[in-house]
């Protein structure tokens, strides 16, 4: 049991801490399945890559997979490791709240380049074979 | 779980903590918000700099090598290696802040050793991929021209080539590259072969002493890998080397008693939440630079 003081007046309650490691380990043996996974279908997407004709989909396919490991192994970083999820609901939220910007800014971000190349493709790599009209005047200092 | 207590507490009435969590365990928790915030942005501008290309580096050609194995190839498995390097020292980490739960203080200067033996072990590792990648030589077809590169901010070596299929402008090229460069290409075919004993050798002697078979021509790749790379595990490294300071100043600490005498051991929970932010973004550094 332990008998360590409060660290600090303001904590109303402090919950009791696991009286064995088991959980520790449990988790640590999950990481290591999900690394262990992700490593394999890296290696799986290597030999689609080695062949002929890598079918593009399905690498897509394994990289999202892989994504969702990396998701799973952080929730079992934070959650369990990091214990916040033996944390006050309160607390849990102002850090997943913000957190949840991410999820545009990775979406918005990752769309822009999408269009980036599409642009750049569709335009770039063009040899002019006739006349085109100058572009129609737009804000002083515009690149093309 | 005390939820109970939990919603019948009034929280934001005065007087406690709302996080029921001393101020230095919730200042810690937004520090590494914002921190995860700035590894964020990086990560997602590399990704969408990625987008934005057609090609990019093959993670599984330029991560192929591994310390004493020299010229093997065994795609992912150094940072494989490094991975659990540091997956290991966040486990001894937890134990350290579990043992501090019981005020088990030889526990605690336990594992806090373990923890620090860890991280520096993983910054020897990235170290070594580091030196690595800056002095690994690689021959590049530039201009007509076979050059040598490295791996740095300014030039990448690792763009898409078949050499079968510009089998003859290689060829062509050859006859039109300096000695130097020659010598080490053969050097790297045949192993038998000195410097010494190639010195005094004619373009076109050789020539005909480099097997294509076992050299490898490439051309340069996209530009920006260098620096994105380095940057965003050199400000990684940079986290894991302030950590593994931070773990050696609270294993003194617990040494000399401090947390003992404090009656709690909460600075270890503290340093403990900084060293497993580290790991988390080891795990999306690795997702995006090795994996995807």
């Amino acid at each position: 049991m332990s008998e360590h003081a409060v660290s600090s007046p303001e904590i109303t309650f402090v919950h009791e801490p696991a009286d064995n490691t088991k959980r520790i380990w449990r988790v640590f043996w999950l990481l290591s399945a999900l690394t262990i996974v992700e490593l394999t279908i890296g290696l799986i997407i290597y030999n689609i890559h080695k062949g002929e004709n890598p079918n593009e989909t399905l690498v897509l396919a394994f990289k999202g997979m892989v994504c969702i490991l990396t998701l799973a192994k952080a929730y079992y970083i934070v959650s369990v490791f990091m214990h916040l999820g033996d944390e006050i609901r309160n607390l849990i939220m102002t850090i997943l709240v913000p957190l949840s910007l991410f999820i545009w800014f990775l979406t918005a971000f990752l769309i822009d380049g999408t269009s980036w190349k599409e642009l750049r493709n569709r335009y770039m790599y063009h040899t002019p074979t006739e006349q085109t009209a100058p572009p129609a005047a737009t804000e002083p200092g515009a690149k093309n | 779980m005390s939820t109970a207590a939990a919603q019948q507490t009034k929280w934001w009435n005065g007087g406690r903590s709302p996080f029921n969590a001393s101020y230095g365990k919730v200042m810690m928790w937004y520090f590494l918000m914002s921190d995860a915030f700035t590894f964020g942005a990086f990560l997602i501008s590399y990704a969408t700099l990625r987008f934005s290309l057609n090609d990019w580096v093959d993670a599984n050609h330029v991560f192929n090598s591994f310390p004493f194995c020299g010229h093997h190839n065994l795609p992912l498995a150094f940072v494989s290696l490094m991975t659990f390097i540091l997956i290991f020292s966040s486990v001894t980490m937890v134990l350290a802040v579990h043992e501090g739960h019981h005020m088990n203080k030889k526990g605690v200067e336990k594992y806090m050793i373990m923890t620090i033996l860890g991280g520096i072990a993983f910054l020897s590792c990235q170290a070594w991929e580091w030196t690595h990648l800056l002095t690994g030589e690689h021959f590049i077809i530039n201009n007509g021209v076979i050059e040598t590169l490295n791996t740095t901010v300014t030039h990448n070596p690792w763009g898409k080539y078949d050499m079968t299929v510009h089998h003859a402008e290689i060829m062509n090229a050859l006859y039109h590259t300096p000695p130097d460069v020659l010598q080490k290409m053969v050097l790297q075919s045949d192993h038998t072969a000195t410097l010494e004993s190639l010195k005094g050798l004619s373009v076109h002697d050789l020539v005909d002493k480099i097997d294509l078979g076992e050299v490898s021509v490439g051309v340069m790749g996209p530009k920006s890998f260098g620096g994105y790379f380095f940057e965003i595990t050199g400000f990684h490294g940079f986290h894991v080397f302030s950590g593994v300071v931070i773990n050696i100043i609270m294993y003194i600490k617990t040494k000399l008693g401090h947390f003992e005498q404090r009656g709690h051991y909460e600075m270890i929970e503290k340093a403990g939440l900084y060293w497993h932010f580290v790991d988390l973004v080891w795990v999306f550094v690795f997702l995006c630079f090795y994996l995807i």
